[in-house]
């Protein structure tokens, strides 16, 4: 029998079993029953994300974006900000509720941001599961008071790229283990016209990845356990001397002024012998190897080698960037948020991003330490597998916490290295953050 | 047939005489239209609604901001002047508040330096006079942020065009640390500043220059003054007050200066380029305290307050006089 609106009863039982299965198993069943939930249909699903150093992971997310449409029967839309205008956006969407659905979250911003954020625990508890349990720094940036407020996506890791056959000029076969060893061959190579490219900027990435662990490797610290502010200490002045010799010896001197992108444009140029910095330049340089030449007319890419942060007199540690998705408790697309979510951060998606990242971004979670990218990947870029494993987090010792992320976006602890570089006394410079930090831990 | 005379004095019964009808009254929209109250007051709707929207409420919130301890996401509780005392003893505002005051004085006495020597000069007839009239308005034209985008690279740390230039040239044999430097970064703010905001002092000061008769200056040559008292005696007073307004609009524009710092320094190296909006922004925007950020911005209301009332002051003197 066909009524007639042309629904006869076996389109009715189908669609209806159809619904019944999405109400049943959520995701699952909308991916099986191949329609989407009559819900979602005409609703638009608004991503904001920064504009990835690595442009063709845009792409694929724009390709995502096309697939998880059709998956979810929502049109998503991704955004992409420069990184440095993100948190203003995030503040802007917050104070009027309106903006986009999911927004990307760097460090521990949603610490900052909490109030303003959904409880993805649900979202997460899956993903831990399905993928092998987050990375430490992911988990503790993405929970807030036992919730995650985000659901932990990615790291970026950094570690120093720099140009193997220069060093070898200057008789450093391989990379220095200490920062003095780095400050006594930086000086050779400024020397010889190749300085160390470091950004002490106001920038997101390369300055706090930088500037923590100096802090951290000479024995200084943000907060001790309890948050009790207590960087005014030995440790700290040690690193702050350390960096104003070292600026002056070996540093590119500009880079007080640059962002995260000076330091890709004045290696790829040939103009710095190494650089603290995520995968995209040893890519860039590999993409890009018909132009990009060493001062042999050779490609670049061939000279290019890794290295993690050299040690000081308190070890080896270092900070990478954590990258999470967060839904905003303003939007009306809670659920369909969270399926997206689901969807986008799993396997077969996920897998499709890792891999056009080549490297440039990890897994938060274990799993991704054994896709089979690391078999074939080069030689220099196989460090960035395990990378995260020595990452500490912004506060440290402390929790990370709203007061860690306003240390972070008021670059105190940048800021305190970069006077230092500048010519103020280690002493002073460390007593100017230990008054900031008191004004904001109290 | 009668012939109707209007007014007639003779034969009165007889005539037809058209009165005015005082007896009608006129119609009660009509009536409204003419009360010069009312209309006043519906001519003003439209501005006093806009004024409210967009100015005095912004104002008050920001008012109301600054006494709270809002920060993003929370509504926030009145904490009193507390906002203000925390920037007060703040390193960083400091450095910010003494950065504006600074930035403004430099970059307004160079626009109007400059600004008048090229109004003078645009002042005599030459030929192409009206198309150097008119590119003299392109840095005022192109936006804020694309300019100060096109400046930045071109004071580059690393590959700068300037230091390639002066490198080639001989005059230098190191770079110059142009936004590195934060001495050299605040010049370099006060120079794009004065490059963008010098055409609207010139064309400002050239209409007043225009309205200067061009006798006073013939009798002032016939009297023996040469250029520099000719300008000094006859141009100068007659310019003062439009000069002074200019230099009032400047003042404003330059103390609450946001976008030419935020693309070219970010507020570094260091804060050493920080200006009150900048920082204002950085506190309550990016880092989402916006008491505190509102209490920073609301430090320039004061300043700005004071300077405007002197030289409004001064200018009704002059006038006067």
């Amino acid at each position: 029998m066909t009524t007639p609106h042309g629904v006869n009863r076996r389109s009715f039982l189908t669609t209806t079993g159809a619904a019944v299965g999405v109400a049943a198993v959520g995701l699952e069943g909308i991916l099986e029953a191949r329609r989407a939930p009559a819900l979602a249909q005409g609703t638009k699903l608004h991503i904001l994300r920064w504009n990835d150093f690595i442009p063709a992971c845009d792409v694929e997310l724009k390709k995502q974006a096309v697939e998880a449409s059709k998956a979810l029967g929502a049109e998503v839309q991704f955004e992409f900000v420069n990184a440095n205008d993100l948190q203003p956006r995030i503040t802007a969407a917050i104070q009027s509720q309106n903006g986009p659905d999911i927004i990307h979250m760097l460090h521990n911003w949603p610490h900052l941001y909490a109030t303003g954020l959904t409880d993805v625990s649900d979202v997460a508890e899956w993903q831990a599961k399905d993928q092998g349990g987050f990375y430490a720094q992911s988990e503790a940036y993405s929970k807030v008071s036992g919730r995650f407020l985000a659901l932990p996506h990615s790291i970026v890791p950094g570690l120093i790229a720099y140009r193997k056959s220069w060093f070898d000029e200057v008789g450093a076969t391989s990379f220095p283990k200490t920062y003095d060893d780095l400050r006594q061959v930086g000086g050779r190579l400024k020397k010889k016209g190749h300085p160390y490219g470091q950004t002490l900027g106001h920038t997101f990435g390369d300055a706090p990845a930088w500037a923590y662990p100096l802090l951290w490797n000479f024995g200084g610290m943000e907060t001790d356990k309890n948050g009790k502010t207590v960087i005014d200490s030995k440790g700290s002045v040690e690193a702050v001397k350390f960096m104003s010799a070292f600026w002056k010896e070996a540093c590119d001197e500009g880079g007080l002024a640059w962002d995260d992108t000076n330091n890709n444009r004045a290696f790829l140029g040939g103009e710095i012998c190494a650089t603290l910095n995520g995968a995209s330049i040893y890519i860039a340089a590999k993409r890009g190897q018909e132009k990009i030449k060493d001062d042999k007319g050779e490609p670049m890419v061939r000279d290019i080698q890794h290295a993690r942060l050299p040690a000081g007199p308190a070890g080896s540690t270092s900070y990478h960037t954590a990258f999470a998705h967060a839904v905003m408790k303003y939007t009306k697309n809670q659920k369909l948020a969270k399926d997206f979510l689901k969807w986008f951060h799993g396997q077969g998606p996920y897998g499709r991003w890792f891999e056009v990242a080549e490297g440039f971004s990890v897994g938060a979670t274990k799993h991704w330490e054994r896709h089979p990218l690391w078999n074939t990947i080069d030689e220099p870029m196989k460090g960035f597998r395990t990378a995260p494993d020595n990452s500490r987090t912004m506060g440290f010792a402390g929790p990370p916490s709203a007061k860690a992320t306003e240390v972070y976006s008021k670059y105190v602890v940048v800021d305190m290295f970069a006077k230092g570089a500048q010519g103020m006394k280690a002493e002073d410079a460390v007593k100017w953050a230990a008054s900031e930090l008191q004004r904001i831990y109290g | 047939m009668k012939k109707i005379i209007a007014g007639g004095s003779s034969n009165a019964t007889g005539l037809q005489v058209a009165l005015p009808r005082t007896h009608l009254q006129p119609r009660r929209s009509t009536r409204l239209l003419e009360s010069e109250g009312l209309l006043a007051g519906l001519l003003l709707t439209p501005t006093v609604v806009l004024l409210g929207i967009f100015i005095a409420y912004p104002f008050v919130m920001g008012v109301w901001l600054s006494l709270s301890n809002t920060s993003v996401g929370n509504p926030g509780e009145f904490v009193g002047l507390r906002n203000f005392v925390k920037a007060w003893n703040d390193s960083i505002f400091q450095t910010a508040f003494w950065n504006t005051v600074y930035y403004t004085f430099f970059a307004t006495i160079l626009k109007l330096a400059l600004g008048m020597w090229l109004a003078l000069l645009l002042n005599r007839h030459f030929r192409g006079k009206r198309i150097v009239r008119a590119s003299m308005l392109l840095p005022f034209i192109i936006p804020t942020v694309l300019s100060t985008f096109a400046w930045r690279w071109m004071f580059d740390p690393t590959f700068s065009v300037l230091n390639w230039l002066l490198y080639r040239v001989g005059f230098i044999t190191t770079k110059i640390p142009f936004l590195s430097d934060g001495d050299y970064g605040m010049w370099c703010a006060i120079v794009v500043n004065t490059w963008r905001g010098m055409p609207f002092f010139a064309i400002t000061l050239l209409a007043g220059l225009q309205t200067i008769s061009t006798d006073l200056q013939e009798a002032a040559s016939l009297d023996g003054a040469n250029g520099w008292q000719r300008f000094w005696r006859v141009t100068w007073p007659l310019l003062k007050p439009v000069t002074l307004v200019v230099v009032v609009f400047s003042i404003i524009q330059t103390f609450s200066d946001f976008q030419l710092i935020y693309v070219l320094t970010g507020g570094g190296p260091a804060n050493s380029t920080h200006l009150l909006a900048t920082y204002a922004y950085q506190v309550g925007v990016a880092t989402g305290l916006l008491g505190e950020g509102a209490a920073i911005s609301l430090f320039m209301l004061p300043v700005l307050f004071i300077v405007v009332w002197v030289q409004l002051r001064y200018l009704r003197r002059l006038e006067a006089a």
